[in-house]
């Protein structure tokens, strides 16, 4: 696995007592999408945060293109095409959607103008075209998902680590946003996702890692991963796959 | 552009009136206003663009005086050749400042504190050591003649006011229009969201706190050439810091006519009310401050966002003003 795009190899954190990332090595292959997931607090979007840049890790490395990224400043990694956005949606309010996305273009168009024209690109590919001039702050829960991806897309990515896009979204709402995401892999952004919504995972994943209480638990495909006892247990409880099992032998 | 056209407009009809004007209580007033207006602007690059709300400004216009007296006094420099300096040495305060704050991490309530903290200091450095006139303040003499950069009429000085105001509108105007200004409104709005798309928030807010401070120090600059005088209170004391975030305030944080229509409003009323209430010596000050509370109480968007608020119910669109906009937002 040495062509990996992302290497994560021994990433531990520790907040006082709580040791909330263990011991995480992972890979993200070139060109695929890739889910976290792992139940609530398990530490997916504190590993984001060691993987972007935003926290320094207390032991471990991080390898991007073949190189070593530990602790570089977010701002220096999403230079080199690594973005990534945010669970908690955080628009820029005062600005106007085009204005926001502008931002993220701005990183590789010196120009005011240019920039504001990719915007309006960037906005067609997420669906936000007709809302472009809306300051960002009247945007409903939808939209501001949109524009979070926007933004990090208008940087040109090559990896993108996506935490929750589509929480807080409808069923009809996610179906819109399946295919967009589909679409950036497909351009030739890898994509590595935290995401609760399973159906999505399911659909979009080629490879799922799966992190329970700062651990990497289980890795490999969605349908392995959602049949691995360890996983089970990590969601529904000790002793659940034993019983699940039995209670398939019975019927 | 359309701002950078109003901006030409404002500066050729100031200098119009300036020329026209032979009052020279009218004239004493303009130059007030300016002086005013041009505190205010630049409060407004670093604390309106950039949120980070400074309660030491006062610094940058003290080290900008200073620099313009001493330069005169113990380097024998032609003012001419001492303003471009005394505004250099006001921008290096504010990159010495913002490299220790910013890269402390200080935001919000701690960064205010920290840089009054700072103006105080070169208060109270300034009244110790020899080389400021310790308490005593320096005097330039008073040569008046344009070659001398001292004026014998306040028409001079409306000038040099008027043009440091209106590269100050021009700057802020590039703010708005530019990536500079974009990058530093994202990092005001939200500093991680910005960090994470490509923008290095420390070296964002370093240009910012530079370019405000820059014209902090060309009004400290040109303070001591109308004036001939500076000491220690008046160079790096809470009055001047007040005074430029107040005008700010009350027109209208992060706008580009706000800072000029607040200081300037603020100006007329201190004048009118020690006009008119002169012979009782503090009330003035009472009724400032009575008209301060309502402003910021009834118009917490400043005298622009009022407007905008105005054109808004009318039902004619206006551009969203962005500093209530993301006030909006902070309350969702």
């Amino acid at each position: 696995m040495s062509d990996a795009l992302l290497q994560a190899r021994g990433l531990s954190i520790t907040f006082g007592g709580l040791k909330a990332v263990q011991d995480v090595s992972l890979d993200v292959m070139p060109n695929t999408l890739t889910a976290l997931v792992g139940p609530n607090g398990a530490g997916k979007t504190t590993l984001f945060a060691l993987l972007s840049g935003f926290l320094r890790p207390g032991a471990g490395r991080v390898q991007y293109l073949g190189r070593d990224i530990t602790g570089m400043a977010p701002h220096q990694s999403a230079r080199l095409g690594l973005t990534r956005t945010f669970q908690i949606v955080q628009p820029f309010g005062a600005q106007t959607v085009r204005e926001n996305i502008a931002v993220g273009a701005h990183l590789h168009q010196p120009g005011r103008r240019a920039a504001l024209a990719a915007a309006e690109e960037v906005a067609a590919r997420v669906n936000l075209h007709d809302n472009l001039d809306k300051p960002a702050a009247d945007l409903t829960v939808s939209g501001r998902k949109r524009l979070e991806l926007a933004r990090a897309l208008a940087t040109k990515p090559r990896l993108l680590l996506l935490d929750e896009v589509l929480a807080g979204l409808n069923p009809s709402e996610i179906d819109e946003m399946i295919p967009v995401i589909r679409g950036l892999v497909d351009s030739g952004v890898t994509v590595l996702m935290i995401e609760h919504v399973m159906r999505a995972v399911m659909s979009l994943a080629e490879h799922v890692w799966v992190l329970a209480q700062g651990r990497l638990i289980a890795g490999g495909t969605p349908r392995e991963v959602t049949s691995d006892p360890s996983v089970i247990e990590a969601y529904l409880g000790h002793g659940t796959a034993q019983r699940l099992a039995r209670e398939g032998e019975r019927r | 552009m359309r701002d950078v056209r109003s901006i030409l407009i404002f500066g050729v009809l100031l200098a119009v009136a300036a020329s026209v004007l032979q009052s020279g209580v009218l004239l004493t007033f303009l130059m007030m206003s300016l002086y005013a207006v041009l505190l205010s602007q630049s409060w407004n690059i670093l604390g309106g663009y950039g949120g980070q709300l400074s309660f030491g400004h006062a610094l940058f216009f003290g080290v900008g005086a200073y620099t313009q007296a001493i330069a005169q006094l113990s380097w024998g420099w032609n003012p001419w050749l001492a303003l471009p300096v005394a505004i250099a040495f006001g921008a290096f305060a504010g990159l010495v400042v913002g490299a220790l704050a910013f890269r402390g991490g200080l935001k919000g309530s701690y960064f205010a504190l920290v840089t009054l903290a700072f103006a105080e200091v070169a208060r109270i450095l300034a009244v110790s050591v020899s080389f400021t006139g310790g308490g005593v303040g320096l005097m330039v003499p008073l040569h008046a003649s344009a070659a001398n950069l001292q004026f014998g009429s306040r028409r001079g000085y409306v000038y040099l006011l008027l043009s440091f105001v209106v590269a100050a509108l021009l700057v802020t105007a590039w703010l708005r229009h530019s990536r500079f200004g974009a990058y530093l409104q994202a990092v005001r709005d939200n500093e991680s969201a910005a960090r994470a798309i490509g923008v290095d928030p420390v070296r964002v807010k370093l240009g910012a706190i530079a370019l405000s401070a820059a014209f902090m120090g060309a009004a400290g600059a040109c303070y001591v050439q109308m004036f001939q005088y500076i000491d220690a209170g008046i160079a790096f004391g809470p009055s001047i810091s007040i005074e430029a975030l107040v005008g700010v305030i009350v027109g209208g944080v992060g706008t580009l006519w706000g800072p000029v229509l607040g200081a300037a409003l603020l100006y007329v009323l201190g004048e009118s009310t020690r006009n008119l209430f002169g012979e009782l010596p503090g009330i003035s000050m009472v009724i400032y401050g009575v008209v301060l509370v309502v402003i910021v109480m009834f118009l917490p968007r400043g005298l622009t966002g009022a407007g905008m608020s105005v054109r808004r119910m009318m039902g004619r669109p206006a551009k969203p003003n962005r500093t209530s906009e993301r006030k909006e937002e902070a309350r969702v």
